[in-house]
């Protein structure tokens, strides 16, 4: 099979003028994307921006209003489910069979893919070591932590082994140590060639993890590129965070002598600068005021460019 | 996807088959023991509390007669039970679909495999309740092995049926609506406890057109050792019944998960 004229050759995943409707609301509204191979590429935006109606669109679990989708260099919808012989998906909720034990997760999900159970029990052992849960074959899933779900759910996508790896938040819920691992994990993935597909809206997650992203906001991209290059990009260079019951007052009154934008949230004034000195030898002489210094990150870009205000 | 387009089955659906297979058999004995205490405890309560009053029912001992409704009567239950409880827990509360539509598995598979499981286990259950009755001696002849087919058959049409009522229902509640209004209903005008005839005639005519009826009057002759009359009649209707109301379930789950 071939891929259309104008798309990459061997991406396993392109994403190509994607529009999607619901109920005359357009959740996704002209996406463009396209996964290089063994790189780890982010979709980022707030609740509703359209982040999983996208990636059912690429798993061919919905058909697209308008646009393409190559899938493990199928077209998707229309033959996603031979592309998924070579995916793995950890969803956002977890969907582990509460009826089985964690091998019997492993080895029923494998039988879906087509896998002989003689061919899959030998590597058991090894997806669970991966998983940080060696020797809990027998245990039931229903008395497994959340972490350790999630990590099972990790093990589960590589049953078949995939080219690709789609995962859909998959930290939210967790406590640091769970996160982190899950973390070493995804990175361990791609030293051995995995390209994975992330939708997070976890900032250092997305920093840590992605070679690239995308910022997306109701439907379309807002911008993509290496998360250094988008801060560098989009957002002044340091930033200095002053908190205190005046602080949106003194913003008004002296924020913007000291810095090239000011924004206020609660008590908090963020004030962007390329150079903090000015500024911090200013607030120095002000005792009511507490100040944080600190390069500016990924969340200042993406709170910059899809706004402060709640997305419920 | 086209929610009309024809069905895409794959034998991947068979992996989903098996996967409630092996549910099954973890809990198989207490689960046949639980289909087969219902349908006991009406064919001894109603059974021996009757056969006093009513000596002969279509010329045949009353505990008979009930003997070979009840196989029906409970493959229709473990059907619908499976069709719509189990069915919509894995589809809607524990993501099982979800996660399986994930694999190289479409819907139309999971649903066939679901279909295919309900019909086989409801066919456990039938058969467990003939080999009870045949036991007691109610059974007159080898013909009753041909029941077997027939309870499959009707396990098929019941999943179905089950399986429309699950692609609609926003939580378990709904469907006691079905069983209210469809299910329970049937067992007292499909010749389960009597004969239909005792019906008025607008009532009978009703009947013959509900899918146990056609299992009824396919089973009831078997296990007493007749030929079904207007046995090919019987049999069409409840293949009918089974691939439209499958059809009708498909395009609805599709509508209602692919959306």
């Amino acid at each position: 099979m071939n891929a259309p004229p104008g798309l990459p050759l061997g991406s396993p995943l392109v994403v190509r003028n994607l529009h999607k409707s619901y109920d005359g609301r357009e959740v996704v509204a002209g996406l463009n994307f396209s996964l290089r191979r063994g790189e780890c590429y982010g979709l980022l935006g707030p609740n509703g921006a359209g982040k999983t109606t996208t990636l059912r669109c690429c798993l061919g679990l919905t058909t697209p209003d308008a646009g393409e989708v190559m899938l493990a260099g199928l077209p998707a919808p229309e033959h996603a489910r031979e592309a998924r012989m070579n995916v793995g998906v950890v969803p956002q909720f977890d969907n582990l069979d509460p009826d089985f034990t964690v091998a019997e997760n492993l080895l029923v999900y494998g039988r879906y893919f087509g896998i002989r159970d003689a061919v899959l029990k030998p590597k058991i052992p090894a997806l669970l070591d991966f998983a940080g849960l060696a020797g809990k074959e027998q245990t039931s899933i229903r008395v497994l932590s959340g972490g350790m779900k999630r990590r099972l759910t990790l093990a589960r996508a590589l049953v078949n082994d995939p080219e690709l790896l789609i995962l859909d938040e998959p930290t939210t819920g967790l406590d640091p140590q769970a996160r982190h691992l899950i973390w070493e994990r995804l990175k361990q993935l791609l030293t051995q060639g995995k390209t994975i597909l992330l939708t997070t809206h976890f900032m250092d997650e997305a920093e840590r993890l992605c070679q690239r992203l995308a910022i997306i906001d109701n439907g379309r991209t807002v911008c993509e590129g290496a998360p250094r290059e988008l801060i560098r990009a989009h957002i002044e260079a340091e930033v200095v965070e002053v908190y205190g019951e005046d602080a949106p007052g003194w913003a008004a009154r002296e924020g913007g002598r000291f810095s090239h934008r000011v924004e206020v949230s609660g008590e908090t004034a963020f004030c962007y600068v390329d150079a903090a000195a000015p500024l911090l030898d200013h607030l120095a002489g002000q005792p009511a005021l507490r100040t944080l210094h600190r390069p500016a990150n990924l969340e200042d870009v993406f709170l910059k460019l899809t706004g402060r205000e709640l997305r419920d | 996807m086209n929610p009309t387009a024809l069905p895409r089955l794959s034998l991947r659906a068979l992996a989903v088959w098996r996967r409630n297979f092996l549910v099954w058999r973890k809990l198989a004995i207490p689960s046949l023991l639980g289909n087969l205490a219902d349908p006991l405890i009406y064919l001894f309560g109603l059974g021996y509390g009757l056969s006093s009053l009513l000596p002969q029912v279509a010329g045949v001992p009353y505990i008979a007669f009930l003997a070979t409704g009840m196989v029906c009567a409970s493959t229709m239950n473990a059907a619908s039970f499976e069709a719509l409880y189990s069915s919509f827990s894995r589809m809607h509360v524990q993501r099982t679909w979800e996660a399986i539509m994930n694999a190289p598995v479409s819907l139309d598979d999971v649903l066939a495999g679901e279909w295919l499981w309900a019909a086989a286990k409801s066919t456990l259950s039938g058969a467990a309740i003939l080999l009870v009755i045949a036991l007691l001696g109610y059974v007159a002849s080898p013909l009753a092995l041909w029941a077997l087919p027939v309870i499959f058959l009707t396990g098929l049409a019941f999943a179905a049926l089950g399986l429309i009522v699950t692609a609609l229902a926003p939580s378990y509640d709904f469907f006691m609506y079905y069983f209210t209004l469809f299910i329970t209903p049937m067992m007292l005008l499909c010749g389960v406890f009597f004969p239909p005839q005792q019906l008025p005639s607008v009532v009978q005519a009703v009947a013959a057109w509900l899918p146990l009826t056609h299992a009824v009057a396919l089973v009831r002759p078997l296990l007493t050792g007749f030929v079904p009359h207007d046995m090919l009649l019987h049999l069409a209707a409840l293949l009918i019944i089974s691939i439209v109301a499958f059809g009708i379930a498909l395009r609805l789950t599709r509508r209602r998960l692919l959306k």
